[in-house]
């Protein structure tokens, strides 16, 4: 019987080996510790033993059952894991294959351009004011030094509606009214908007673009607050390293009126293409708000000053993306548009 | 404005600089040199030569064989210019010249015969054909007979000479003459300039004499200046004075012209010359026209003159258009003798007026807009004069015949040093301010700590304390100010509730997957009330440049669409973009259309498409109408929203729905008609278009915190057949009225009508949620709630339940 054991022992360890799967394991089992197997069935046979033999004989059974059951159990591990293994590797999937796409919109590039603006400013205390596009010629031009009869201001170059009435040309009618409306106080405002020209569409002008203005006036302020302002402006936009200067120009609502120019950004004042040779690209139109536009505002101007600047959100579009022709902005291709995905930080 | 450093020289030193160094300079302080222009492009081997034989090609009928001396050699040239001819003195390319068109001269056989070099235009040196005197337009130059063989070229064309572009502002008319770019230089460069010595013999005849004047429109013409010369030949000019004059831009026609040009060149001061004996009458009168008059000007075309036009007559009929432009009937010509040089002050706006209308802008005009020099008036004929004299052997007479009731009184401006620096920013002593007055040569006298002024009538764009602020400054050097920042009493600033808004409507609307579109806002007749969420009267342009941007929009709707067919023209299938932007509505009480801001976007081509998962899904309204309420919940206002089904023109019949906010219609949303989506050359599109600004002007609710349910809630679900015209809103709106307190939420899940659904019925399903803040609810509770709305969605809606 005793060998009828171990035999029995062998036979079983044989068949755990050949199980290649948990259900073959689990046939072995119930076939081998099964209440019909053989091990059940020698239990069973004990009674036949004599009496003294029956307590070895019972512990040698018991024996090999905790031993066979403990090798199950090891082989069913083993199995069990490597049936997981199996299911990931059927899992597996080729990870270079496109994700699942975020369709996200973006900011057309002259809003980019324009809130990167709006957000400095207002980091730095200024209210963004916005007026009519459609406008009174007394606010866009009258109240801005520029009479009846001016010369820049040929009925050819303006959208006029009626004698009285015309497309904004610029965005500083908003700048006349925030001070007729402030009526003596202190302002600090930038005014972006859309303008019109009678220009005809081409690579540089669109009759329609996009400006952005900004006003101070209060007691004493001067033009070296302009240039810090400007700075700081120039620095944001296009870089640390930026270097401003000022060069005299004219415009009828400021006196004395100033140009800025950055050092080129592309390659740092050496001189290249985008800054034509001369290191330095012009951004902006800036200066002291004229004398006869505080006037006529309702401001002395012998004891309020102000500074003002415009800059064209297309210009700064342009140099800072390397876009070369203005109606891009204007003809919403999405494969345009679209490069405009990114957020900067 | 073109300055030819050449001939800036003869006013003022300033080669001690490079051009390069002298054209920084003036840009640094106000006026922009746009370009340097070497007018030698670095040609050589440019020399003189003399034709001393020229014979026919024999195998080629236009060229010519032509034995040119250059100077100690003789070389054989072929040259197929008309005019060429023996005995001439010509300009000669030799072999190893590179012209500015980059044309390399070589040794060259034409049709067998052997040709050294090449015998040129002016145009192939790089002069622009407007400038080449007519007689040499349309062939070779030909030079004097004082000149020799051999020399170069280049020297004796001027030709070594590089022009300055100014880009001048408006202000600054007074660099409209090279006096005036010798003061400016001056005052840049601390140097003395040197104007020209007016001297000459004049005859014992005296020119009131021989001349009358009157002029009858003082107020146009406040002085007027005539000296007559006799005696003129008239010829073409001296080699220097013509290459003066092309170097400034003006071509070169006979000597009596070219003096009247480069005076006005010189002093800023347009000239005219008339030949004394084709006035006819000994006399000049100055009037305006009258109207219907009629003058055939110098182009030879007829003009039918206004009575606010001032022109210069001989006492009976127009000689000269004031300031613009010559008869042709007291032209000169060769055969004058007698010459009479005008020099006057003709009033901006008169004269602007006119060259505007005959549409000619010269370099006369434009100097008589922006307003001449009043003490140089006078000058300038006298300077006129002496040329005529010395160029064009011509006899002056004594004196002038003069009309003159002009202010020539310097404006005086008394500036405080502190106004100056407190406007500034900087502190420069009064000294230094006074040194830069010095060189501008601006009279300056210090009296009680005060600069005072008197401004040279040549600056006439000095008027008040700014401008002379600004004349420090830009002297003083705009590097010398200090970056401040301005102290101001503080504003928190910040973007006002509605601006954030609109960021907000922007970011929602982009996170929702479409693109922000910037299109005009001037449309066509046909598209101006398109789509327009109202009827207003349009705003029409007086003036505008095409019918296609004649009018003002009242919907952004048809350009999105412009947008779309574009794109989709491009194979770009699938669009999303939307736009927000003033509409204009009507006229308000002020006179201005009433501008109101609007939110546009269209979607066409898939809405999904992820295509080797297979997942594609085409637009459809109700993607448009999520991102609607998508919009209204970031808004706070999802709860007031509501849809109802609309007819629009050019909408779908079936696909359109008006869009509330409370009881205020607030917009349109559907699908484009599925004729007009054909015209667009677009597939199935929608759109929408809503009042964004009464939209963000509703006030909202605050926002308070609700207590997150701390009891289960229990759902129910139903199924209906009901007629297929019942909207959902309706049978919701029947639950939630049947439902009671405890139905928190209803929620459409299924839909189906077609195949196996009796026809004009559709099978609804709905899940309805039922909650108690308060406690756990029973079977019982839902059971009889529920009863409640299954036995109204039968009698209300004539619905029938599926189990
Ligand atoms: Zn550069």
């Amino acid at each position: 019987m005793k060998e009828q054991l171990h035999e029995l022992k062998e036979q079983v360890m044989l068949k755990i080996q050949e199980s290649h799967t948990v259900k073959e394991l689990n046939d072995v089992r119930v076939a081998y510790l099964g209440k019909k197997g053989p091990i059940t069935d020698l239990l069973k046979g004990m009674g036949k033993l004599p009496a003294e033999e029956r307590p070895k004989m019972g512990a040698l059974v018991n024996e090999i059952r905790e031993s066979v059951t403990a090798i199950l159990e090891e082989r069913k591990e083993i199995l069990e894991q490597q049936a997981i293994q199996k299911q990931l590797e059927n899992e597996s999937i080729d990870v270079t294959l496109p994700g699942r796409p975020v369709e996200l919109g973006n900011h057309h590039p002259l809003t980019r351009v324009v809130e990167e603006i709006e957000d400095f400013f207002i980091s730095m205390g200024y209210e963004i004011a916005e007026g009519p596009e459609v406008e009174k010629d007394y606010y866009n031009f009258e109240a801005l030094n520029l009479p009846k009869g001016h010369p820049a201001r040929d009925m050819q170059d303006s959208f006029y509606i009626t004698e009285d009435i015309l497309l904004r040309t610029h965005t500083s009618p908003v700048q006349a009214r925030t001070m007729e409306v402030k009526d003596g106080a202190a302002i600090k405002i930038i005014c972006p908007g859309k303008v019109y020209r009678r220009d005809s569409d081409d690579a540089t002008h669109s009759h329609q673009f996009t400006q952005i203005e900004g006003l101070v006036v209060g007691e004493n302020i001067r033009m070296s607050d302009l240039k810090g302002t400007l700075d700081l402006l120039a620095k944001k936009l296009f870089g640390a390293e930026r270097e401003i200067r000022l060069r005299p120009s004219f415009f009828p609502f400021t006196e004395p009126s100033v140009e800025m120019d950055i050092s080129c950004f592309k390659c740092g004042g050496s001189g290249c293409n985008v800054c034509k040779k001369t290191g330095w690209i012009e951004i902006l139109g800036a200066g002291m708000v004229h004398p006869n536009v505080l006037e006529m505002a309702g401001y002395n101007p012998e004891e309020v000053t102000g500074f003002a600047f415009g800059m064209g959100p297309e210009r700064i579009a342009m140099l800072k993306y390397g876009v070369e022709d203005i109606r891009h902005f204007y003809t919403n291709d999405i494969r345009f548009i679209s490069q405009f995905h990114r957020s900067e930080a | 404005m073109l300055v030819s450093t050449n001939w800036l020289s003869n006013y003022v030193d300033w080669n001690e600089l490079s051009i390069e160094e002298l054209a920084e300079k003036i840009t640094r302080a106000g006026i922009e040199v746009d370009g340097i222009i070497d007018r030698s492009f670095g040609m050589d081997n440019i020399v003189i030569g003399h034709v001393n034989s020229c014979v026919k090609h024999p195998e080629a009928d236009k060229l010519h064989i032509c034995q040119v001396d250059v100077g100690g050699e003789i070389s054989q040239i072929i040259c197929g210019a008309p005019n060429i001819a023996e005995g001439q003195n010509v300009i000669v390319a030799r072999p190893g010249a590179v012209l500015p068109g980059g044309m390399k001269i070589k040794k060259a056989k034409l049709r067998g015969e052997e040709s050294n070099g090449m015998i040129c235009s002016l145009q192939e040196l790089g002069i622009e054909g407007k400038l080449v005197p007519k007689a040499y337009a349309e062939g070779i130059y030909v030079l004097p007979n004082d000149v020799r063989a051999g020399d170069s070229a280049l020297t004796h064309l001027g030709l070594y000479d590089r022009i300055l572009e100014f880009d001048l502002t408006p202000n600054r008319s007074d660099a409209l003459s090279m006096l005036g770019v010798a003061y400016e230089v001056g005052a840049i460069l601390s140097k003395d300039i040197k104007l020209p010595e007016i001297s000459y013999t004049a005859s014992a005849e005296k020119a009131q004499d021989v001349l009358k004047l009157s002029v009858e429109a003082a107020e146009d013409n406040p002085m007027y200046v005539a000296k007559v010369v006799k005696n003129v030949k008239v010829a073409e000019s001296p080699q220097w004075l013509q290459n003066t004059l092309m170097s400034a831009g003006i071509r070169p026609h006979n000597n009596v012209v070219d003096i009247t040009n480069y005076v006005l060149m010189e002093y800023g001061q347009p000239l005219h010359a008339f030949d004394y004996d084709r006035l006819q009458t000994k006399e000049i009168v100055v009037r305006h026209a009258r109207e219907g008059e009629k003058m055939v000007t110098l182009d030879q075309v007829e003009r039918t003159l206004h009575d606010y036009q001032l022109v210069i007559t001989n006492g009976n009929e127009p000689v000269a258009l004031a300031g613009v432009m010559g008869g042709a009937n007291s032209e000169v010509y060769e055969g004058t003798t007698t010459v009479v040089i005008e020099s006057a002050y003709f009033a901006p706006g008169s004269v602007r007026q006119t060259s505007k209308e005959v549409g000619l802008r010269s370099d006369a005009s434009t100097r008589f807009e922006k307003g001449v020099d009043p003490n140089r008036v006078a000058e300038a004929a006298e300077r006129a004069a002496q040329l005529m004299a010395e160029l064009a052997g011509g006899e002056v007479l004594e004196g002038s015949v003069m009309f003159d009731e002009l202010d020539k009184t310097p404006e005086k401006i008394i500036l405080s040093p502190d106004y100056v620096n407190n406007r500034l920013g900087m502190k420069i002593a009064m000294d230094e301010m006074k040194t830069i007055m010095d060189r501008l040569q601006i009279p300056t006298e210090l009296i009680n700590g005060q600069l005072v002024m008197d401004i040279p009538t040549r600056r006439q764009d000095l008027k008040i304390k700014e401008d002379m602020i600004e004349e420090i400054a830009r002297l003083y050097g705009y590097d010398e100010i200090p970056k401040t920042l301005p102290i101001v009493e503080s504003t928190p600033g910040g973007l006002t509730p509605y601006q954030s808004k609109r960021r907000i409507v922007r970011r929602f609307l982009e996170a929702a997957g479409l693109s922000q579109a910037l299109t005009y806002s001037l449309a066509s007749p046909k598209d101006a009330q398109a789509f327009a969420l109202e009827t207003a009267p349009v705003t029409k342009l007086l003036m505008p440049m095409s019918e296609e941007r004649s009018i003002l929009r009242q919907s952004i709707i048809p350009h999105l669409l412009d947008a779309a067919t574009y794109n989709v023209a491009r194979r770009n299938d699938s669009i999303a973009l939307y736009e927000t932007g003033s509409v204009f509505l009507g006229i308000e009480e002020d006179g201005l259309p009433k501008e109101v801001e609007h939110v546009a976007a269209v979607l066409t081509g898939k809405w999904v498409h992820h295509a080797w998962q297979g997942e594609t899904k085409k637009v459809d309204f109700f993607v448009m109408k999520g991102i609607v309420e998508g919009l209204f919940e970031q808004l706070g206002l999802l709860e007031r929203l509501q849809f109802t089904k609309a007819t629009v023109e050019q909408m779908h019949p079936g696909r359109t729905a008006t869009i509330w906010l409370d009881d205020q219609s607030v917009g349109i949303i559907g699908q484009v008609h599925p004729t007009v989506q054909n015209q667009r050359d677009l597939q199935e599109t929608y759109v929408m278009e809503m009042n964004l600004q009464s939209i963000m002007q509703t006030a909202t609710e605050e926002l308070l915190y609700e207590a997150v349910p701390r009891y289960p809630s229990i759902s129910r679900d139903i199924a209906l057949m009901v007629d297929r015209d019942t909207s959902a809103a309706n049978l919701e709106k029947i639950i939630e009225q049947a439902g009671g307190n405890l139905l928190k939420k209803v929620q459409l899940f299924d839909l189906y009508e077609g195949k196996n659904v009796e026809e004009g019925t559709k099978s609804v399903a709905f899940s309805l949620t039922y909650f108690d803040p308060e406690r756990t609810l029973t079977d019982e509770d839902v059971v009889k709630a529920h009863s409640k709305v299954l036995d109204a969605l039968t009698v209300q809606a004539n619905a029938q339940l599926r189990s």
